[in-house]
């Protein structure tokens, strides 16, 4: 099943795909050079009201199907990973969880503003000692009374310090471990939240991945998320929704690269003839855009499921797993097709392989991503 | 005087809400086009069409008058085949208000002077529903026939004055405007009054993107057709009876074939032996 | 009066823009189009009449005989110092309608794409726009070849029914003859003077930047040009060292313009200016056709380009491999080396 856009989602994702070229695609390169954050790109995003795509009209945004937004979330890493996880962050991990969970008053406050792009969201889960194994979380949350007195350190944190609004998990209840976690938004510029070092990364330089520092920051009551307790499950639900659009993000990767390669290997020449004219060059693209395809799939299979609130833990991994998979294959065969100039950095080959490889460890890895699918096909 | 009133002041002075029309012209990408080398034509299978860019300039400087009164309106037509719609509505999506198809099958073939007259009259016909145009705009040229006819055309079918060349337009008085307009050697300012017809080159700011919402919008939008039916065409001076011109032949371009390749073992030595070449030949 | 228009006459008609301010000197496109005009007027079997519209332009006239009209028209006024497209329509319907001929040149220039609709829309008569070729068929029609698709495609147009068919070609496209100063020639005034205050359209201001460089790629007989392989504004030292050192202008490509790395006023090809050098130099240019269309009428063309399969190359008359960081600082130091 390939999902069929309507001719208003069909123009949405066409004006995103000319905006893209115009404005994404030619930044690509230096903010990987510069290791620079595209603030530029966000500006002109929120004006378009792309940041608030899904969000109902009457928060704000512009109610478009979650199917668009996936589909969004591969159009943009066909051109920019990095500007691609700006956005999915700010979509998937921020703004469904608070839609999904956050009551009316939270609603009313913070989604218009991230809708209109006037607050980017970041998600506040990892920790040094605490990743994929969530009971490990050190940061806690001391009820005050009157508010709750925030300490800790989170770490690898996207779209940190350009972000206005941050989802923190932090312990209320030690003792209940996953059970304990709960949920809380929390606003840059509030006293004693500060940010730690930058990371520097294999890839995705754009983005901007900091340490969060927080020191007896009070964060009031009515900043938890959920339940007291509901972190855990806040957290777990919301990463099954990212981890399709991490796939979408593999898929977008996979084909950009491989868009990028096919003018490349008409034009060189080797033995008189063009690379493309050798079958090995014919049968890895056959198999590639085979690849990408079925990857594609699998991404709007769950995509769909996700838009029709059905249950799809499996669903979602398996896209995620499979589409990440194949970002990392395509994008190391096109910069091996393309020979010497490929692994220069005068092409975008290099720079979609490195950026192909964080897709198979964040938003759970991809060892994570097949214990969850076998645990989901009751093999255990 | 109450707090209202005073605003309804400020906002009226210097302020010129402006009747403005824009033409615009549905063409295929030529940096896109292919010849095919047996037949000697034009592939436009697969040439995306896209609204003429110096149209696409035009509606931007229109949208920028609109942008400081914003009281002003904004109405796009196009002649050309149904499919034009598609135009109109990227259009609507950056700037325009409401858009017409001008479209009929008696103005098939029609040359710049019989499309500058059915245009004249359809916008004639526009005018008692839509209120008299201030500002009548078009691209400087459309990529396809780049003839840059239809605009001064229109202006002398309607007796209007008219800048060429314009580079961004200043509507600050009411019934008149400043244009700026690019000479071969720098800038011109102008004043003129209106009614006035405006033809647009590319200026150093680029046409705004859409927003969900516009776009959205454009894709509800209703376009309605004007046809021969609905205004006073003559019959002699429209579609192919009615054009001056005729095409008598197209051919492709004649290949020059390729002169001299210099390619030494060093790029220096390559210079070397092209200052060589051009000396001794007293090119330079 | 009745349209279409009968030619009274078989002659053709020359216009000759004149330069304000400078001596009333004729703009060159002008005098390029007796070149053509010559040809086609015989063709005809009429006179090749040069129409001058200007103030105080003795120099104009005197130039129009030279470079081979049998005729020249002149209307001096000081309404017509600065053209404005109100008077200049005015006056030259005003000869038309006196002694309509049979065909008219103009330039493609800014002015005459603004004049040349207006006068055509008011007499009701055909005009073909930036001819690259001009002939006459069978019957005496002139046949205006001019390039449509961004240089795809090649159109010969006629206008059989209406006079005066009016064409206007691209300054560059055709060359001057050798001026004769010895020639002599008709010369008729004629004292029409639009109404100075029925021109609507008023001049407030001429804005000269006076920090950017002048850009006369119409006028230059050497012109080097950077495309998107300069790789970014600095690419374009080298290119401006060139130009500067052969004593020409730099152009440049649409994809370099587009980029930001220098002015559209540098653009060379569909979308910017069509040029006509002795010496045209191509760096890192591709050689899109929309690029060839503006500059493909040069006599010499040299391309630097290191993709030896870049469509430039099937233009140039001297193509190098090559890098044109390396290559231009040798070749410009070489023209430095060898001047004087």
């Amino acid at each position: 099943m390939d999902y069929k856009f309507n001719s208003m989602e069909q123009d949405i994702i066409d004006m995103l795909e000319d905006f893209c070229v115009n404005e994404v695609k030619p930044l690509a390169a230096e903010l990987d050079e510069q290791e620079r954050f595209p603030v530029e790109t966000l500006e002109k995003l929120s004006e378009m009201g792309m940041m608030g795509m899904y969000i109902p009209e009457e928060y704000g945004g512009a109610g478009l199907s979650y199917n668009s937004y996936t589909a969004a979330n591969e159009i943009f890493n066909k051109y920019c990973a990095s500007t691609g996880c700006m956005f999915e962050v700010h979509g998937s991990l921020v703004t469904w969880p608070l839609l999904t969970y956050g009551s009316e008053e939270q609603k009313q406050k913070y989604l218009p503003k991230m809708a209109s792009g006037e607050m980017l969201g970041a998600f506040g889960l990892t920790e040094a000692g605490a990743g994929s194994d969530a009971a490990g979380t050190k940061t806690v949350a001391e009820d005050k009374g009157d508010h709750y007195l925030l300490n800790g350190t989170k770490v690898f944190i996207t779209n940190g310090y350009y972000a206005g609004l941050y989802l923190v998990f932090a312990m209320t209840d030690k003792d209940k471990g996953t059970k304990g976690i709960s949920a809380f938004l929390v606003e840059k510029g509030w006293e004693g939240f500060s940010f730690g070092t930058k990371e520097k990364k294999m890839g995705i330089h754009g983005t901007s991945t900091y340490e969060l520092v927080f020191e007896d920051v009070k964060v009031p009551k009515e900043n938890l998320l959920g339940k007291l307790g509901e972190g855990f499950k806040i957290a777990m639900s919301t990463l099954d929704g990212g981890r399709i659009s991490i796939a979408a993000q593999g898929v977008g990767i996979a084909q950009g690269a491989l868009n990028e390669l096919m003018p490349v290997i008409k034009a060189r020449k080797q033995f008189g003839r063009s690379i493309s004219s050798f079958q090995n060059t014919q049968f890895k693209c056959a198999e590639m855009q085979t690849e990408i395809d079925a990857a594609r799939l699998l991404v709007y299979r769950a995509s769909q499921m996700h838009q029709d609130h059905e249950h799809c833990v499996k669903e979602a991994s398996m896209a995620k797993y499979y589409a990440t998979k194949t970002a990392n294959e395509v994008t190391r065969m096109c910069l091996q097709l393309a020979g010497g100039i490929g692994y220069t950095r005068e092409y975008p080959f290099e720079r979609f392989m490195r950026d192909a490889k964080i897709t198979e460890i964040y938003e759970g890895t991809n060892e994570i991503q097949r214990i969850i699918i076998a645990g989901e096909m009751g093999v255990r | 005087m109450s707090r209202d009133i005073k605003i309804i002041l400020l906002n009226n002075r210097g302020k010129s809400e402006m009747n403005m029309l824009v033409c615009i012209k549905q063409v295929p990408d030529t940096t896109e086009i292919k010849i095919n080398p047996e037949t000697n034509t034009l592939i436009r299978d697969g040439v995306p069409s896209i609204v003429n860019p110096f149209d696409a300039y035009a509606l931007e400087c229109a949208a920028r008058v609109k942008d400081k009164n914003p009281d002003s309106k904004i109405v796009v037509i196009s002649m050309g085949p149904e499919q034009a719609k598609v135009a109109l509505k990227e259009c609507l999506s950056v700037g325009g208000d409401k858009a017409f198809l001008v479209t009929d099958r008696k103005f098939g073939g029609s040359d710049t002077l019989a499309t500058s007259y059915i245009l004249s009259q359809a916008i004639a016909k526009l005018e008692e529903t839509e209120g008299k145009f201030d500002l009548i705009f078009c691209g400087k040229q459309a990529i396809d026939g780049d003839t840059a006819q239809v605009g001064p055309e229109i202006a002398e079918q309607k007796d209007y004055p008219q800048v060429t060349y314009a580079f961004e337009v200043f509507a600050e008085e009411e019934g008149k405007v400043k244009v700026k307009k690019e000479v071969e050697d720098g800038f011109e300012m102008l004043e003129l009054p209106t009614p006035a017809v405006i033809t647009v080159t590319k200026p150093d700011y680029e046409p705004r993107y859409a927003t969900i919402k516009t776009k959205m919008a454009a894709n509800k939008a209703k376009i309605d057709n004007l046809t021969s039916e609905d205004f006073e065409v003559d019959a002699t001076q429209a579609g192919l009876k009615g054009s001056p011109t005729k095409v008598k032949k197209t051919f492709t371009p004649p290949v020059k074939s390729g002169g001299i390749v210099i390619k030494e073992e060093t790029n220096e030595d390559s210079a070397k032996k092209l200052y060589e070449m051009l000396a001794d030949k007293n090119i330079i | 009066m009745g349209f279409p228009l009968e030619a009274k006459t078989k002659d053709l008609w020359v216009f000759i823009e004149t330069q304000n301010g400078k001596d009333g000197a004729a703009r060159n496109v002008g005098l390029e189009l007796l070149n053509p005009g010559r040809r086609l007027a015989d063709g005809q079997g009429g006179k090749l009449v040069a129409v001058v519209i200007g103030d105080g332009c003795d120099e104009a006239v005197k130039e129009s005989v030279a470079y081979g009209a049998d005729k020249v028209i002149v209307l001096d006024a000081p309404v017509y110092n600065h053209y404005t497209t109100e008077a200049y329509t005015a006056a030259f319907v005003h000869l038309i309608e006196k002694d309509c001929p049979t065909s008219i040149l103009m330039g493609a220039s800014n002015l005459g794409r603004d004049l040349g609709p207006r006068v055509a829309a008011r007499v009701r008569t055909g005009l073909t726009a930036d001819c690259t070729a001009l002939d006459l068929d069978d019957s005496g029609n002139v046949a205006w070849t001019r390039p449509a698709f961004g240089g795809n495609l090649m159109a010969t147009i006629l206008c059989p029914d209406h006079r005066p068919q009016i064409g206007t070609c691209r300054p560059g496209v055709f060359k001057k003859t050798e001026a004769d100063e010895s020639r002599t020639a008709e010369i008729v005034k004629d004292d029409y003077a639009f109404p100075a205050e029925d021109v609507r359209v008023k001049l407030l201001e001429v804005i000269t930047d006076e920090a950017a460089e002048k850009v006369d790629l119409e006028g230059a007989e050497i012109i080097v040009s950077g495309g998107r392989g300069v790789g970014g504004p600095e690419g374009f030292e080298p290119v401006r060292a060139l130009a500067n050192a052969l004593g020409g202008v730099t152009g440049a490509s649409r994809a370099s313009v587009d980029a930001g790395w220098i002015p559209h006023a540098h653009q060379v090809g569909q979308t910017g200016k069509t040029v006509g050098p002795k010496l045209y130099v191509a760096c890192g240019i591709s050689g899109a056709i929309q690029h060839l269309a503006g500059m493909s009428g040069s006599d010499t063309i040299v391309c630097v380009n290191k993709d030896a399969d870049a469509p430039i190359f099937n233009v140039a008359d001297f193509g190098v491999v090559g890098n044109l960081f390396e290559v231009l600082p040798v070749l410009t130091e070489l023209v430095n080396k060898n001047k004087g």
